[in-house]
């Protein structure tokens, strides 16, 4: 009897005890994961903006907090990984002051305006992140906007750049050695998309510096030279190799793979647009005179001609074309234009054609097509047109030529991806020689580009705003897009390791934000 | 562009809310320690509950049943796949009961029950990987019951009464897998409703061949709770006309307690020895789908597969009079999950359980008893899913492993006279 009280009180003991229901094989315990002949103890990313978690043109807490390397260090959790830390910014809104200043726009989210239709805008608010009082690293996130491959060796970097100059261990500290002083078992390395990517958002205004071997002498919109790049890629894998740590490169994903340089259609110009179908015959009537001028040059395929029926190409500068301006001049003067007209037209269309397939129309240039250039406007006029002759010739894309910066003509298309090609070979090269895990993102990202990649919700595409992948920066990938990121690189980290780091669902990380102001 | 953003935001947001295999067996910690049977057991008055005809053959004139369980569940889920993971912390459910039943005449006898079947509370981390199906819920189904008891013979009784059920229910989870607000957090829907009141019956019989054996049947209503402009309330929505659902509306939903026969025979042997089997059928395949119709024009109606099947489950007890003072008490049964295939959703995640009891009742003076029992619920961890949660118009399992189990200790006090 007594015993079976006891027995009573004991399960009741143990009912109130252990309560927790247990797994044969939790998930949670040492050794479900493992990380192969990789220590993931403490984990140190290095890189750009990506690296960051920059999205939405902005960096803010919540894109930090998906950042790619943070999604992974939370998979590395479950096999030894440490605390990852990363310099968070103050709030959501993403602006970034300098001494009280603004100096970084607030990112965008998804408005609808007034007419019903949803589009990036820039958050309202004012931001509170100041560089003079963000805590000073290192972090496990040494990801810094706007870095360069050479920029991360560079000392004293942080005084050119706010966002390494916030947290920065000293006024004299480079991105690398801040990175290496945390002694990592494990780094990642994806660094390079700016030595092309500025160059390509800025619609190639920038200057080729293949051959130019000192980039201290480069612009901030110029390619690298691949030989540069390779040997400061080398110096940097050297450095966070140095203690023998393993880790993982990625390589640089094509251009053309991003919403930035895919939405705008180089054909945005329709018939059946009210403000601009009416035009078209006088528009036309005018280019003839011009088109003439070209059939005599010789270089008819420059000739202007807008479509009554179908969406035509947007006129462009294409500085991949011999300039004829003087030649243009003077065949206009002998068809009997007056001079000073001539010499305008010869300037605006001495390098002008219209765009084809070939042409990718940066995602700035949406809000410019087919508006008034102001300050062609005013440059025109000081020529001595009135206001009205200016306007007309001032119609971005349909009068006046799309302006570089918001056009990649194919010359400079060649030039980014001879660049990429050849710093893509270096990584691979670099990748292999020191055994560590190499991510091609270009073709991971290329499929996310080209049909998409299922997911348990869908197809992720990167089709701007519904893709799913990208920000609404049309350049950064959304939290979706960093956690199909993270996922291919856990992929290489598991085949070269021989590690069984598990996957995240991309499907339970958001894509664009939706709000009004 | 704005009507594909608006569907692809909203389809997801009103995907799920229900209750499922809520049944709650902790009627009577007499019938508990016997593996839940007695709908052919003549002890104390629990027979309210499980077999109102029986009372007529209680010995005493008065008697009065009351008790209350601590309900100790664990419920853990994890994805090897992701290594998501997740251990619910829900709050220790105290089910309750009454029961008093008076012998009018050597025919008639009168009583009243007041008791919980049905209920569910089971509380997750907010935010944790199936939040998009439950953070949360709290279902609760009270139960009164008037009873008469009509004894045909000696051999023959029949019984029953009408029964008042009165009912709440909160439940949250989170509008879909990401939708947030711009600070990063996840929106979500709270719906509650309180006071749902809705009626029902039960009737039994009992026949007694020998003296030694007794055969039961009984059968209760099934319940639909109809739930009426209950309360929804919307959480961190993004403030934008892409997701236009307002801080509250109201909602009518309904809510079945299925109907539910029990078979089942005692037999008394070797003089102080009792063996009880009841076998209960559930009927649970009423329960199709919930469907929740929201009076807001901007949150769309949700309709969710449920298709619970009927279930039954087996018991087993048996009873020792150990002294005059002391009954000792044990059981068993098997309780045959209603969930069927890819519907196993992670607010009531049950799968078969094997249960285990052990009781005693303690005499104390000639009128009062003091009952104590323990139930040991064990679950085998089980991989299933639930595949009826859609985005985009894409199914999206929700699957992983689960393990669960319960400890239940519960005491109770028995009056006669």
């Amino acid at each position: 009897m007594k015993n079976t009280i006891k027995l009573m009180i004991g399960l009741a003991t143990v009912g109130l005890v252990s309560c927790d229901a247990e797994f044969d094989n939790p998930v949670t315990e040492a050794g479900f994961y493992t990380s192969g002949t990789a220590d993931f103890t403490r984990y140190v990313a290095v890189g750009n903006s990506l690296t960051a978690g920059y999205a939405d043109g902005a960096l803010y807490i919540t894109g930090q907090e998906n950042s790619y390397p943070n999604i992974m260090a939370q998979q590395f959790a479950l096999a030894g990984g440490g605390e990852f830390t990363q310099p968070l910014m103050d709030d959501n809104l993403g602006g970034l002051l300098l001494n009280g200043t603004q100096v970084f726009n607030n990112r965008f989210v998804l408005s609808v305006d007034e007419n019903g239709n949803p589009g990036p805008v820039l958050l309202e608010g004012t931001p509170t992140t100041d560089v003079a009082t963000s805590a000073a690293g290192p972090f496990n996130n040494m990801g810094v906007p706007g870095a360069k491959s050479f920029h991360l060796a560079a000392p004293g970097y942080g005084s050119a750049n706010p966002w390494f100059g916030r947290f920065q261990t000293s006024q004299s500290a480079s991105i690398i050695a801040d990175a290496t002083s945390m002694n990592p078992t494990f780094f990642s390395l994806w660094i390079g998309n700016n030595d092309i990517l500025s160059y390509a958002t800025s619609g190639g205004i920038g200057v080729d510096q293949t051959g130019n071997l000192n980039p201290a002498t480069y612009g901030p919109n110029d390619i690298t030279d691949p030989n540069v790049f390779a040997a400061t890629y080398s110096g940097l894998v050297d450095a966070l190799t140095a203690n023998g740590s393993k880790g993982a490169v990625v390589n640089i994903p094509d251009v053309t793979s991003i919403p930035f340089f895919t939405t705008v259609p180089y054909a945005p110009l329709s018939p059946l647009n009210p403000a601009f179908g009416p035009q078209i015959p006088a528009l036309n009537a005018t280019y003839a005179q011009l088109n003439a001028a070209f059939a005599f040059l010789g270089v008819p395929e420059r000739s202007i001609v807008f479509s009554q029926t179908a969406a035509s190409g947007v006129v462009v500068h294409d500085e991949g074309l011999e300039d004829l301006s003087t030649a243009l001049t003077q065949v206009l003067i002998g068809g009997g234009l007056d001079p000073g007209t001539a010499t305008i037209y010869g300037m605006q269309y001495g390098q002008a054609r219209q765009a084809n397939a070939g042409d990718l129309l940066v995602l700035t240039s949406s809000s410019a097509i087919a508006t008034v250039d102001t300050d062609r406007v005013a440059e025109l006029m000081s020529f001595g047109l009135t206001q009205a002759q200016a306007g007309q010739l001032s119609v971005v894309g349909v009068t006046y030529p799309m302006p570089d910066q918001y056009v990649l003509v194919p010359v400079e298309q060649e030039a980014i991806s001879t660049a990429a090609t050849a710093y893509n070979a270096a990584i691979e090269g670099i990748a292999a020689s020191k055994g560590l895990a190499f991510v091609d993102a270009k073709s991971r990202l290329g499929q996310v580009a080209n049909g998409g990649v299922g997911y348990d919700g869908g197809v992720l595409t990167s089709q701007f705003v519904t893709g799913g992948a990208f920000s609404l920066d049309g350049v950064h990938p959304s939290p979706r897009g960093y956690a199909f990121t993270a996922n291919a690189i856990i992929d290489a980290i598991n085949e070269t390791y021989e590690a069984t780091i598990p996957k995240v669902a991309i499907g339970n990380y958001g894509t664009v934000t939706a709000t009004n102001n | 562009m704005k009507k594909m953003l608006l569907l692809a935001v909203v389809s997801l947001a009103t995907a799920v809310m229900y209750a499922g295999g809520y049944r709650v067996s902790l009627q009577g910690q007499k019938s508990l320690a016997m593996g839940h049977t007695g709908v052919a057991v003549v002890n104390s008055s629990e027979l309210v509950f499980f077999n109102p005809a029986g009372l007529v053959y209680l010995e005493n004139k008065l008697n009065v049943s009351a008790g209350v369980s601590g309900v100790f569940s664990n419920v853990s889920y994890q994805n090897e796949a992701t290594g998501a993971s997740a251990i619910t912390d829900s709050p220790v459910g105290t089910p309750l009961y009454f029961y008093a039943s008076y012998k009018a005449t050597d025919w008639l006898a009168l009583g009243v029950g007041v008791y919980t079947p049905y209920g569910s509370s089971v509380e997750y981390a907010d935010d944790w990987a199936g939040s998009h199906l439950v953070n949360n819920i709290d279902l609760k189904a009270i139960y009164i019951q008037p009873t008469v008891s009509l004894k045909i013979n000696d051999k023959f009784s029949v019984g029953g009464g009408p029964i008042f059920v009165t009912g709440s229910v909160n439940f949250n989870r989170n509008l879909n897998r990401t939708l947030s607000d711009i600070d990063g957090n996840r929106s979500e829907v709270t719906v509650e409703a309180k006071g749902v009141n809705a009626t029902g019956w039960t009737a039994s019989a009992m026949f007694n061949p020998t003296d030694k054996l007794r055969i039961g049947a009984t059968y209760r209503s099934e319940i639909i709770m109809e739930a009426r402009d209950g309360d929804a309330t919307f959480e961190n929505v993004p403030n934008s006309p892409l997701t236009p659902f307002p801080a509250t509306t109201t909602f009518h939903a309904d809510l079945p307690l299925p109907a539910e026969m029990t078979v089942g025979l005692s037999y008394e042997f070797c003089d102080k020895w009792l063996f009880a089997f009841d076998l209960n059928r559930t009927f649970w395949d009423v329960y199709e789908s919930l469907d929740i119709d929201f009076a807001s024009e901007s949150v769309p109606d949700s309709k969710n597969a449920r298709n619970y099947k009927n279930s039954s489950i087996y018991r087993f007890g048996l009873q020792y009079e150990a002294t005059k003072m002391f009954t000792l008490r044990g059981g068993y049964y098997f309780d045959e999950s209603p969930v069927q295939a890819g519907r196993f959703a992670p607010e009531t995640p049950r799968n078969d359980s094997s249960n285990f009891t052990a009781g005693l009742t303690v005499n104390v003076g000639k009128n009062l008893q003091i009952d104590a029992s323990f139930l040991y619920s064990y679950f085998k961890e089980v991989e299933a899913s639930y595949d009826a949660y859609y985005e985009n118009g894409n199914a999206v399992p929700f699957g992983g492993r689960y393990k669960t189990n319960a400890f239940v200790p519960g005491l109770g006090l028995t009056y006669r006279m």
